[in-house]
């Protein structure tokens, strides 16, 4: 068992997830309540990564990072050190591939509160952000948890993304899927094994947690 | 625009609403309402009842306009104010009541209270649930609530804030027929300690008839009429009043003369003389229109002629005959006229005493005081 690596991942998947988590919801908050000429548009693209082969997502991902691209280039000027074949980068990368696991979840969660209960929040002298916390939240918090644990699954499981943007560098950017990757390669199916049926039960976990409370927001709303 | 926006804030004490836009939904009102007055914003679906409401609470913004309660301005787009819903003081009982489902029926209330002490707010939000009956019920969530337990729960919650305005979207829309006429009695009974101006958005004009002091008839957005509701109801300003208010005995005729002496004006009504209420707006020889509620058509009876028969006796044929429980809806053709129908209502056993048929003859008398003249306009009417 490679624990380095799965340390990395594990790490990997909590950063991502907590960026995402404000992101998120703001976002969905956004697409959820507002009308927008462009939204099919917006939406398109933060579901892309689903469809798009990860070796192309890598491959613009790493063209983006690297230090002739403004991104690369500014991060390198504020950080001290490239975006490329580093945690920071690979935690970039993640936060945009699991864009659509967080982000559309929440949507359908927000769309599902009535127009009226926000109104009559703020009918009740609620401030915006007192409504987002007393009101919005409660409701939506099971379509909010399934967002967070779907990303963290998927992190863990990143694997196409991940080797192009970040290589695999030991302790940097070596993540678990990658490191049964290199198990196999080496021949040492034991420890490829090991760390296959961890994930599968951890995948197992999340999918059943994630299905458990998709049908908790339909309770709460009847 | 200006000089109506000026009327409505020209009030210091209660509401004064002035909106105008073209879009998304057209807009022409102005109204306002005194402290302790409950106001009906009375129009077909579709007619901007709801959107006017929603102005005032701020959950929408007209193109200009101004609202102004006791003085102060929650809107005035020329000076370019707008003050979001949750700094208004307003309390909206909405159609669907937008309970918060996740609360229970004393969480609800107190989501309104955060103006009080934290200690405090149980208290008065359990005050406010005995308000409106529903002791014991403070724990149960609005799903577990009737529909007419979750209206009271929307109204304990809307009085919750202090509202300097109470705003009432069809309140009792969603509920049935017995639980509405117990919240009709309730609600005109909590009205009496109610201090704030109320607008109650409704498309029922007996709604209107038992719980206003004032309605206020809006069609396609504008203002048409505000007054009493029997006095909208008996003397719309306009055909098209007249016709939102469901009057259906409208005709076109020509004056004839005025008659001060008797109280009267006498129209020329298709060659037939007939007496009305003075309408002394009116020159001789003008085009005008009158109607007359279906109340004030008196049947004559067969077996026993009595004295009111003398004023204008119209003959005729029922076409049709129609029974609503109690009492009978039906229409005559005028004779010599057959193009002329006279809707008139009488109680059941009425109509069986006088053997009201299809094919029948008949001779109703229309009572004169109740004929109401008003401008020939049938325009724009289907």
């Amino acid at each position: 068992m490679d624990w380095q690596a799965l340390w990395l991942s594990l790490r990997l998947g909590l950063v991502t997830v907590a960026l995402l988590l404000p992101l998120g919801v703001w976002a969905a908050r956004r697409l959820a309540h507002h009308r927008m000429r462009a939204k099919g548009l917006i939406e398109a693209l933060i579901a892309l990564p689903l469809v798009l082969p990860p070796t192309v997502v890598g491959y613009y991902l790493l063209v983006a990072f690297g230090n002739a691209s403004p991104l690369g280039g500014l991060w390198q000027a504020v950080f001290g050190h490239p975006l490329a074949f580093t945690f920071d980068g690979l935690v970039v990368a993640s936060v945009i591939i699991n864009l659509p696991f967080a982000i559309q979840p929440m949507v359908r969660a927000f769309e599902a509160i009535p127009a009226e209960v926000r109104e009559a929040a703020a009918c009740c002298g609620m401030t915006p952000w007192q409504a987002l916390w007393r009101v919005e939240l409660p409701l939506a918090w099971p379509g909010v948890l399934t967002a967070m644990v779907l990303s963290f699954a998927h992190t863990i499981g990143e694997f196409g993304v991940m080797l192009m943007v970040g290589g695999n560098v030991p302790g940097e950017t070596a993540t678990v899927s990658i490191a049964i990757y290199d198990r196999v390669q080496a021949f040492d199916s034991a420890a490829a094994g090991r760390m296959s049926a961890l994930l599968l039960a951890f995948s197992l976990a999340t999918m059943a947690l994630t299905y458990g409370f998709s049908r908790r927001i339909g309770r709460r709303l009847a | 625009m200006a000089s109506r926006a000026g009327s409505a804030a020209a009030s210091p004490e209660g509401l004064g609403v002035a909106l105008a836009q073209a879009r998304p939904i057209p807009l022409e009102a102005d109204f306002a309402a005194a402290p302790g007055e409950v106001l009906a914003l009375v129009g077909p679906s579709g007619s901007g009842k709801s959107s006017v409401l929603r102005c005032i609470a701020g959950l929408a913004r007209p193109t200009r306009g101004r609202v102004h309660i006791d003085g102060t301005a929650w809107l005035d787009t020329e000076a370019g104010i707008d003050i979001p819903p949750h700094r208004r003081a307003v309390g909206m009982v909405f159609q669907s009541y937008a309970l918060f489902p996740h609360l229970s029926a004393l969480a609800n209330v107190a989501a309104a209270l955060s103006h009080l002490a934290a200690a405090t707010r149980r208290s008065r939000a359990a005050e406010l649930l005995a308000l409106v009956h529903l002791e014991g019920l403070e724990e149960r969530r609005p799903a577990a609530l009737s529909g007419g337990q979750q209206q009271r729960v929307a109204v304990a919650r809307a009085l919750a804030r202090d509202p300097a305005v109470l705003l009432l979207d069809e309140p009792f829309s969603a509920v049935d027929k017995a639980t509405r006429q117990r919240l009709y009695r309730e609600l005109a009974a909590m009205r009496q300690r109610l201090a704030m101006p109320v607008v109650l958005v409704t498309h029922d004009l007996d709604e209107a008839l038992m719980l206003a002091d004032r309605l206020c008839l809006l069609h396609h957005g504008r203002t048409l009429q505000t007054g009493r509701p029997i006095e909208v109801i008996n003397h719309p300003a306009s055909v098209q009043a007249a016709r939102l208010v469901g009057q259906q005995n409208l005709f076109a005729a020509t004056v004839v003369e005025h008659r001060p002496d008797r109280g009267l004006t006498l129209l020329d009504w298709h060659d037939r003389v007939i007496e009305a209420a003075p309408a002394p707006a009116f020159a001789p020889g003008a085009r005008v229109a009158w109607m007359i509620p279906p109340a004030k058509v008196v049947l004559h009876r067969r077996d026993r002629p009595s004295r009111g028969e003398a004023e204008n006796p119209v003959p005729g044929t029922v076409i049709r005959h129609l029974v609503l429980g109690d009492s009978t809806l039906t229409t005559m053709a005028v004779c010599g006229a057959d193009d002329l129908a006279l809707t008139f209502t009488v109680p059941v056993h009425v109509a069986e005493r006088n053997r009201l048929a299809v094919g029948a003859g008949v001779t109703v008398s229309l009572l004169a005081a109740a004929i109401h003249v008003m401008p020939a306009d049938f325009r724009g009417l289907d």
